[in-house]
């Protein structure tokens, strides 16, 4: 009787990829991003990406430690979330906000939720937008005077896109290359393309995103754009296209924030119905709104909708459903 | 305290089924109004005042009305005292009822309200009722006066319209508080809603396990009737 069968229910065989390793990876592929957002707005970016990632550490900690949870520090989602929404501030805004708004994301939205894998909403974009609500002027200030370059200084106050959103095109103080590039006012991690997409090109050799998000919001926020320039008289204006695509947080909400696996559909053709709810709802926003920002409340909200359209997308079993003979 | 004395009443509606967190009836005035303590204490004392009023009236009523047409017949009767009630704050203090604005008319249709006719005054003797309506009134005015003065703190550091806590002002380098704008904001009034019920909840749950159960000292011990399921005597 010393042979005993040993039997376990599935899965059987596991892959090395483990949450805290997709995490890491996470945090690596925002190096470039923040990386450029230190060397472009200075010591200050520095110091409000410590404090954010700190700050979101620590509130994890503290919430599970008075609740009496198990520990969730070491998955490294917290890391992330941290280093995600100083990525989403301005250099210039005090140093308490970082810590009101990774308690806001943190406490609010994720743990009361019931942890990782149960918010209904990007903790980093849902603590972005509290602080954005809550301290307009603070969050929309991009003022910053120490660069390590001082080159930065020549578009003070006004983002492209704002400059976009005020006198239309004809503005032209900032070239798309130099959007391409970062070399632009915003916050501190979404001024580069280039940087981000180093980032979105690590993740996606090492599988923790693929292009069916990132790509189906890009895509339609694109076709949104170009009808929209048709149709209002404008004419088809490259220029104009990709100053929208380059400028603002598009890029670092469409590879890093829209394909967080928590607040995504799994099904298949539920990312793609999400993906195209994000880019055109962007450019109702950026296009009719109000702000010229539209990124974190458009994924917030499809976040929100995320229930039903996996509920509409569900795929059929075999041999289910279908017409009756 | 025997049940349906006035004072069993009274401290039925401000603790044991307090209408805003317990019984989370009146949700919209709840989310609407609550931006200043003083919005709040308006609204409370103009929603108590048609409330005792209403009890008493369908109470006496009770055997009077069909039941068939009850529900009519209590909107007629909560109606008209909004009326009266309007009328008089439109008269007497203007500046409340200016901020309160549509939510006035609107208790015509408070769930509060309809509810207690409903569930207590048509079936119950006037004075009991008037005491019902007072307490619920009085319950519903300290929960949201609470929210409406946490709301307030947070979002303008106010209190009663005083401003309790300094204000930074960044251009004369004065260190303060930065009004946290959302929670005057319609978000703020879900947060604010929330964290008060779970707070009272949890000091509710603490008293029942201890074995105090602060809501009902004296239920005439029939446990099979009572839906009290915090309760020491319900738990064996």
């Amino acid at each position: 009787m010393d042979q005993m069968l040993h039997v376990s229910s599935n899965p059987h065989v596991r892959d090395k990829m483990s949450t805290s390793r997709i995490m890491q990876l996470v945090v690596i592929a925002l190096l470039p991003a923040s990386v450029f957002g230190i060397w472009n707005f200075g010591f200050r970016a520095l110091l409000i990406i410590l404090v954010s990632v700190v700050s979101s550490v620590a509130f994890e900690w503290l919430y599970d430690h008075f609740m009496h949870k198990q520990n969730t520090i070491t998955d490294y989602s917290a890391v992330v979330t941290g280093l995600l929404l100083a990525l989403n501030m301005p250099a210039s805004i005090p140093l308490w906000m970082p810590v009101l708004g990774s308690a806001f994301a943190i406490i609010v939205v994720k743990q009361l939720f019931g942890g990782l894998g149960q918010n209904i909403m990007n903790p980093a974009l849902a603590g972005r937008c509290f602080l954005m609500i809550s301290f307009a002027g603070k969050m929309t200030d991009f003022a910053v005077s120490d660069g390590f370059r001082g080159v930065v200084d020549s578009v003070t106050g006004a983002t492209p896109l704002a400059a976009l959103k005020d006198h239309g095109f004809t503005d032209g103080s900032v070239p798309v290359w130099d959007m391409f590039l970062g070399n632009t006012q915003g916050t501190i991690g979404e001024t580069s393309a280039l940087a981000i997409l180093i980032g979105a090109v690590i993740l996606l050799i090492f599988k923790v995103i693929d292009l069916k998000v990132p790509l189906t919001y890009i895509g339609s926020f694109s076709v949104f754009v170009i009808l929209y320039m048709l149709f209002s008289g404008m004419g088809f204006d490259g220029n104009y296209l990709f100053s929208h695509l380059f400028g603002g947080g598009l890029m670092l909400g469409a590879w890093f924030m829209a394909t967080d696996y928590v607040t995504t559909p799994i099904t298949v053709k539920g990312q793609l119905v999400y993906g195209c709810c994000l880019g055109v709802l962007t450019a109702v926003f950026r296009l009719f709104g109000g702000s010229a920002e539209g990124v974190s409340y458009a994924i917030i909200f499809c976040n929100l909708l995320v229930p039903l359209i996996e509920r509409v997308t569900r795929p059929i079993a075999f041999g289910k459903g279908g017409k009756k003979a | 305290m025997n049940a349906n004395s006035p004072m069993e009443r009274l401290s039925n509606g401000i603790i044991k089924e307090n209408p805003t967190f317990v019984l989370m009836l009146g949700m919209c005035p709840t989310l609407a109004v609550t931006t200043s303590a003083t919005n709040g204490v308006g609204m409370g004392l103009t929603t108590m005042v048609i409330l005792a009023a209403s009890n008493l009236m369908i109470s006496l009523l009770r055997n009077f009305i069909p039941d068939r047409v009850r529900m009519p017949a209590f909107i007629v009767v909560v109606a008209s005292f909004v009326t009266i009630v309007q009328l008089l704050l439109e008269g007497f203090i203007p500046s409340l009822y200016d901020s309160l604005g549509l939510y006035i008319p609107l208790i015509v249709v408070n769930c509060i309200i309809l509810g207690r006719a409903e569930s207590y005054a048509s079936k119950n003797p006037p004075v009991p009722s008037l005491f019902d309506g007072i307490g619920m009134g009085l319950g519903f005015t300290l929960s949201i006066t609470c929210i409406g003065a946490v709301r307030e703190i947070l979002g303008a550091g106010q209190l009663f319209g005083k401003q309790i806590l300094p204000l930074a002002d960044a251009a004369a380098g004065k260190i303060g508080f930065e009004p946290i704008t959302i929670f005057i904001l319609a978000p703020g009034a879900f947060f604010v809603l929330a964290f008060l019920s779970a707070l009272q909840n949890k000091f509710k749950l603490g008293a029942a396990k201890r074995g105090i159960d602060p809501s009902n000292p004296d239920c005439g011990g029939s446990c099979a009737s009572c839906g009290n399921s915090m309760c020491k005597g319900k738990r064996g």
